[in-house]
């Protein structure tokens, strides 16, 4: 209960920004096609399957330990971090090739771009970037589940931490759906 | 009487079979495929509107079944749409006031 709290909270800090996004969007709807465009949306697409199926390993986990199988739990758990690391990786090669190609808050080439795609590359960066820390601190959290499955404190009869973590990696999950087809698919 | 206890903590803990995830993980992919092929086709203004429609299946999917939303008590479940209804109206007012300013 005090988790689906917090996730509210987290549902207007990504709300706010989501207003924003419609807002300039209807604005500037030229203009934000054409620095769509720019994204690449197999990247996009190979992050939306793989934090899909890492929300499937996270909530099988569960099942799992609900069954007192610990061990496979911490695997599922456990491949559910490596698919956070995966999904780094690949945000961490878009941005560094935005980057080479000049595209980065405040360079020189974007703010000689048109004032829509400037506003729409600010609002890639700071969505992504901020869903980005959500992943990081989803792992962390995870990691932490991991260490109390391990110690046997988060055990079959008593699972709260681990939904609580898995709760926190699924909202990680929704947000991609949706920063996902708004940055990646309008062209 | 035991039995009885037994089959309240099951009921009590709503475990999800592995099948019933992985055949939701096929529907979300599928939802995937959907949402990137219908973006390469021109439709003009609906592409946000379709966008943000197989968005919207896709997280109640997830919310229902991976965040067990399905199996919580009614009153929990009211709880989340009124806290969703109030987004959608926030996002949905603020946008018709800027549109029709």
């Amino acid at each position: 209960m005090g988790m689906w709290l917090f996730l509210f909270t987290e549902l207007i800090l990504f709300g706010g920004l989501f207003i924003v996004y419609a807002v300039y969007r209807f604005k500037h709807p030229e203009e934000f096609r054409l620095a769509a465009a720019e994204l690449d949306t197999l990247v996009g697409t190979v992050n939306t399957i793989i934090l899909l199926t890492s929300s499937l390993t996270v909530a099988m986990s569960i099942t799992a330990l609900q069954e007192g199988k610990k061990h496979l739990s911490l695997l599922l758990i456990g491949t559910t971090i490596l698919f956070a690391v995966a999904f780094m990786v690949n945000k961490y090669f878009e941005w560094g090739h935005k980057f080479s190609l000049g595209i980065y808050p405040g360079s020189p080439d974007l703010t000689n771009k048109p004032q829509g795609e400037i506003l729409y590359f600010g609002l890639y960066f700071v969505m992504t970037g901020l869903h980005a820390l959500h992943v990081i601190i989803g792992v962390v959290v995870l990691l932490f589940v991991m260490v109390f499955i391990a110690r046997g404190s988060v055990n079959k009869d008593s699972y709260v931490k681990l939904e609580a973590g898995g709760l926190y990696w699924h909202l990680v999950d929704i947000i991609w759906i949706f920063l996902f087809p708004l940055f990646y698919l309008i062209h | 009487m035991a039995d009885h206890e037994q089959h309240h903590r099951d009921k009590k803990q709503h475990s999800v079979s592995y099948g019933q995830f992985i055949l939701l993980w096929l529907g979300l992919l599928a939802l995937t495929g959907m949402t990137v092929s219908l973006a390469g086709i021109d439709l003009g203004r609906w592409v946000i509107v379709t966008a943000l429609v197989i968005a919207s299946i896709k997280s109640t999917l997830v919310m229902g079944t991976f965040m067990h939303l399905r199996f919580e008590d009614r009153i929990f479940r009211v709880f989340v749409a009124v806290a969703l209804v109030t987004f959608v109206i926030f996002i949905s007012l603020t946008f018709f006031d800027y549109a029709f300013s």
